[in-house]
């Protein structure tokens, strides 16, 4: 626009100098990520380990998953990679669980990143394992665009949030193989409207498998652990 | 917010690309980013005024292109832009598809002198 008047005329185009010039770039910013997250993929492979990356919003219960899955994962013990901001609060409760858990100290930092797993796991003993469980820093947006290497992305959302959540961060649930619905056992307590979520994230996330399951009480576990050893089968074969 | 860190590696990718031309000045870089990429426009923009503030690319502008995000259909193969954040074929209804754009996150161009 005219920088003189309110004429609205386009401005008059400064006469570039000789020098002045335009470069034609196409640098994308995650590429450093995306290739360690490849990295970490191949060595994840060759270790014959299903790595599962698990997001949410603060509070929805992966740990309590975690710790489910890390009890009930038997015989193998399961590996745990956790981001917490300041404690080791999640990796103690996930070692009393039985998992194999190492802590990433992330600070301030809102998501992970593939080259902070790999130094994770580096120092994980990760003999005789079969699953790997990745605990993302809890937040709805962040995480999604970090590919650690994982083979699967879980996402849970948690009653208490509400059904309309999937609507509201619908990158990181189009991102997701399956979504985990936790805490049903506070369902009648806050008055969940079932068919809604499940239709929004049918609406938001066709591609995922829905487990319906309380964390606390253990239910629905069976499920999830049916299909997450279903998935490590063809691994197992190859 | 990694806004901050993202742009630290936008100015890396100007820097090395200033240097390599053997220009002085970096007076604008373009940003494309897509609507499902997780960054938020308003939180890059703020980062770039804090990261380029010294030196050759003091000054610089912010050229941000958000572009559209692009499916195509699983069920038809129609190729649309969906208006929703469920992506629905406008042709057949089919609610899965693969995403073809929409979670660009690329330096695409430079100003430099
Ligand atoms: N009632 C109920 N509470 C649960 C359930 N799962 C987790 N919680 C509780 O919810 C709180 C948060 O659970 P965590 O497992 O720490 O959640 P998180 O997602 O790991 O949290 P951050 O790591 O801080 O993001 C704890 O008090 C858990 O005991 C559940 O199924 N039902
Ligand atoms: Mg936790
Ligand atoms: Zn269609």
């Amino acid at each position: 626009m005219c920088s003189h008047c309110s004429c609205g005329q386009p401005a008059a185009s400064v006469e570039p100098t000789p020098q002045h010039r335009t470069l034609q770039l196409r640098h994308n910013l995650l590429a450093s990520n995306d290739a360690a997250a490849e990295h970490n993929r191949q060595r994840f492979a060759a270790a014959g380990l299903l790595v599962v990356n698990v997001l949410s919003a603060p509070g929805s219960g992966k740990t309590a998953i975690l710790e489910q899955l890390a009890r009930q994962w038997l015989p193998a013990p399961v590996g745990v990679i956790v981001g917490d901001l300041a404690t080791d609060n999640d990796a103690r409760r996930l070692r009393a669980a039985g998992a194999r858990a190492v802590q990433i100290q992330t600070g301030d930092l809102c998501h992970l990143e593939a080259a902070m797993v790999g130094r994770a796991f580096d120092q994980l003993d990760n003999h005789g394992m079969e699953l790997l469980l990745i605990e993302n820093v809890g937040n709805l947006v962040c995480p999604t665009a970090f590919d650690l290497g994982e083979r699967l992305r879980l996402a849970v959302l948690s009653v208490p949030e509400g059904e309309d959540k999937p609507l509201k961060y619908p990158a990181l649930f189009k991102s997701a193989d399956a979504v985990m619905i936790n805490k049903l056992d506070l369902a009648e307590v806050v008055d969940f409207d079932r068919t809604a979520a499940l239709a929004n994230l049918a609406g938001v996330a066709p591609q995922a498998q829905i487990f319906e399951l309380s964390a606390r009480t253990g239910a629905g576990m069976g499920a999830l652990l049916h299909w997450l050893s279903q998935q490590r089968q063809p691994m197992a074969a190859a | 917010m990694h806004e901050l860190a993202l742009m630290e590696e936008v100015r890396r990718i100007a820097m090395a690309a200033a240097a390599a031309e053997g220009a002085q000045r970096i007076h604008s870089v373009k940003l494309t980013v897509g609507r499902l990429s997780g960054v938020d426009p308003g939180a890059l923009a703020f980062a770039f005024e804090v990261v380029m503030a010294d030196g050759i690319s003091q000054g610089a502008t912010l050229d941000l292109e958000v572009v559209p995000t692009v499916c195509q259909c699983g069920g038809c193969g129609q190729r649309f832009e969906p208006v929703d954040v469920i992506h629905a074929c406008p042709r057949c209804g089919e609610l899965s598809s693969e995403l073809l754009a929409g979670r660009e996150l690329e330096v695409t161009g430079l100003e430099v002198s």
